[in-house]
């Protein structure tokens, strides 16, 4: 045979061997698939990672439902939307998913939805917080509170406990998330205080962009008492760290997105006084499921838990919950089961999922000190 | 707009600028000898910053040795790269190489992925740049007057050794025409490595520098400085070097500036940078100084 034969039924039989071991043959038969999409590289790999945290562990404590094993597939959207779009496709046409986890970042959220509300497969969102990651869509679902709520929270903890009069508000134009959050937090804070001027400075930047230089010295310029940036927390940490080199001396105000060990490792002291909203905190005692939990966390990492962590344990719990109710591995059932979620005693709160599929729940103010995310306060919806 | 904020603006396109603009002169230089678009110059970048927050980091090794030491490393990085991905294609259509220079630059992003993780690191920055200088009321990260010194230095230890040196010398030859130079008696693949060598030397410098301004290093962090220096090395008129350093100051300015003017387009000054990129380009295609030059046959 010459050389070019050789080649070519080595490629043949390669091509043929892959496709068997690409089979359904793959897995068991009876076993049931859980899909997670989140980003595991790019710019929201903290995120992902400690959503992950939380999933395994969750998949650890619960591996079977209707006496069947279940099967956890994760696939990384790469913090990027069309990835995220093309990986909810991946985890129904060819890991067999019924119902799917993810994702942390509400745009990464928006773009799975799309495909997931096509192929009729519910989806458990562990912290996108965007309004429109369930709105108008049947099949998705989250674990989470909504934008709307997290800026007003904060808006309402900046005016009465911070005594802020001016702010500037930065935010991301690339993520919905964020674009989103911006425009709550402005809204409640212009509510609060009657005073459009409050608002000195609405500026923004990009996803990618990590000189922050021109925007804070436009913002400076204004002398605000604080700047609300609901970005996420790589571009947080270096914003904050050019403000303080800058000279700027006011608070420094983000939202869930910045809760991230990188956060504080990369903002260094910058980061130190940095206060934020987010879902949990294992001070806050917002359920009686939280102790527990934070045992067996810190079992397992050796850490204490993130609200993602804690997010991501819920999302598993919640989908094994409406498998279990829905008595079949039928996506159909799972999603009118799991849209009845009612009562459900997660890890960061109760909750019952509203007519939108969202959660209705606590928010917690944290704090960084001394290198460390510490639990201030929580405030009800 | 107060005087002293305009001010403020343009110390920090400067020192944006120096960072494009040290990145850009490596670029350009090897488009000037290879006509090879390196796009693999970013990831480089990266690479060498990686390399200097393990010998910081890691290693503890003070930064006066941890930084040289990492320059050194991704200057031997890029004369294996030359060796194995480039070389072999020579005498081919330039198309394959441009192809081989961004599968090179895929290979180092998905590594780095693989062994750096994906998640951001933060770097050590060497204490004596966190303090601020106050010149009036305009406040200047210590930061940039060093990058601008290194860009400068760098750029004039770069135009002695094409200008003055007979690597240089045979550099500039083998821009004109390959065969031809090594007919004459120059070992025109070691004059090419050193070339390599220096550039992601330049390379190195950059990626170190960009590390302590954004002390956040992580795989894909190259990407966007590249394609920018790239833009400025365009922007100069490509394989010229004085082009280069103009174009990579006038880009960080003109970055900072339209944020500064222009507040509410700060999401999208990008895409605006490009604008006025292509707008320059229609009417000088060849950039601020570069020449127009007979296509080869």
């Amino acid at each position: 045979m010459s050389r070019k034969k050789v080649l070519l039924v080595w490629l043949t039989l390669s091509l043929l061997l892959s496709l068997v071991a690409a089979g359904p043959v793959a897995g068991q038969e009876d076993e049931i698939v859980i899909g997670v999409y989140e980003p595991m590289t790019g710019p929201q790999a903290a995120g992902g990672e400690l959503t992950m945290q939380g999933v395994y562990l969750a998949h650890e404590v619960r591996p079977e439902v209707l006496g069947r094993p279940i099967r956890l597939v994760l696939v990384d959207n790469r913090s990027d939307k069309a990835e995220s779009a093309t990986a909810v496709q991946r985890l129904i046409e060819q890991e067999g998913a019924v119902a799917i986890i993810g994702s942390y970042g509400s745009s990464n959220s928006m773009a799975g939805g799309e495909v997931a509300e096509r192929a009729g497969v519910p989806v458990m969102g562990c912290s996108p917080t965007n309004p429109l990651v369930t709105e108008g869509k049947d099949y998705y679902f989250r674990a989470c509170f909504i934008d709307p709520f997290q800026g007003r929270v904060m808006a309402k903890y900046a005016v009465e406990e911070l005594g802020v009069e001016k702010v500037a508000i930065i935010q991301d134009v690339a993520q919905d998330y964020s674009v989103g959050l911006a425009a709550f937090f402005r809204e409640a804070f212009i509510e609060l205080t009657g005073d459009a001027k409050g608002i000195v400075a609405f500026t923004a930047y990009q996803t990618g962009d990590q000189d922050f230089t021109a925007q804070l010295a436009s913002v400076m310029a204004k002398n605000p008492d604080a700047i609300y940036a609901p970005g996420y927390f790589g571009d947080g940490a270096l914003l904050a760290r050019q403000a303080r080199e800058m000279g700027y001396q006011g608070y420094i105000l983000g939202a869930d997105a910045w809760e991230a060990p990188e956060l504080i490792e990369i903002g260094g002291s910058a980061a130190e006084g940095i206060l934020i909203t987010s879902h949990y905190h294992p001070e806050a005692e917002l359920s009686p499921a939280s102790q527990p939990f934070v045992e067996l966390f810190m079992e397992k990492y050796g850490e204490r838990p993130s609200a993602f962590a804690a997010l991501g344990y819920d999302a598993y719990m919640l989908v094994v919950d409406a498998i279990e109710r829905a008595g079949t591995d039928d996506p159909k059932a799972i999603r009118d089961a799991m849209a009845e979620t009612k009562d459900y005693e997660a890890v960061t709160g109760t909750i019952t999922l509203d007519k939108n599929g969202d959660a209705v729940k606590d928010a917690v103010i944290l704090k960084v000190e001394d290198g460390e995310f510490k639990y201030v306060g929580t405030v009800k919806p | 707009m107060t005087v002293s904020l305009f001010f403020q603006h343009l110390a920090n396109g400067i020192s944006l600028g120096a960072l494009y603009a040290l990145i850009a002169i490596g670029y350009t230089m090897v488009y000037g000898i290879l006509r090879l678009i390196n796009f693999a110059h970013g990831d480089i970048v990266m690479v060498a910053a990686y390399v200097a927050f393990y010998g910081a980091a890691m290693y503890a090794l003070p930064w006066w040795l941890a930084f040289p030491l990492a320059i050194l490393l991704t200057a031997g990085l890029g004369m294996i790269i030359e060796r194995a991905a480039y070389r072999p294609l020579r005498g081919v259509p330039r198309i394959q190489l441009f192809t081989s220079a961004v599968a090179v630059s895929f290979l180092l992003e998905n590594l780095g992925i693989v062994v750096f993780s994906g998640r951001p690191k933060a770097f050590p920055r060497p204490a004596f740049l966190d303090k601020p200088l106050h010149v009036g009321d305009v406040i200047i990260i210590s930061y940039t007057p060093v990058a601008v010194a290194v860009a400068l230095i760098l750029f004039g230890g770069l135009l002695y050794i094409v200008h003055r040196t007979k690597v240089g010398m045979a550099m500039r030859a083998l821009s004109k025409d390959i065969e031809t130079t090594g007919l004459m008696g120059v070992d025109t693949d070691r004059v090419i490595m050193i070339a390599f060598a220096i550039g992601s030397a330049l390379a190195a410098a950059g990626g170190i520098l960009l590390a302590i301004k954004f002390p956040q290093i992580n795989p894909l962090m190259g990407v966007v400085p590249g394609l920018k220096a790239f833009i400025a090395a365009v922007l100069g008129g490509i394989g010229n070097i004085t082009g280069a350093m103009i174009g990579g100051f006038l880009l960080g300015i003109a970055e900072i500036m339209i944020v500064a003017f222009f507040p509410q387009l700060a999401g999208y000054r990008d895409a605006f940078a490009y604008t006025i990129l292509i707008a320059l380009l229609l009417f000088r295609p060849t950039g601020l100084m570069g020449e127009v030059e007979p296509e080869k046959a």
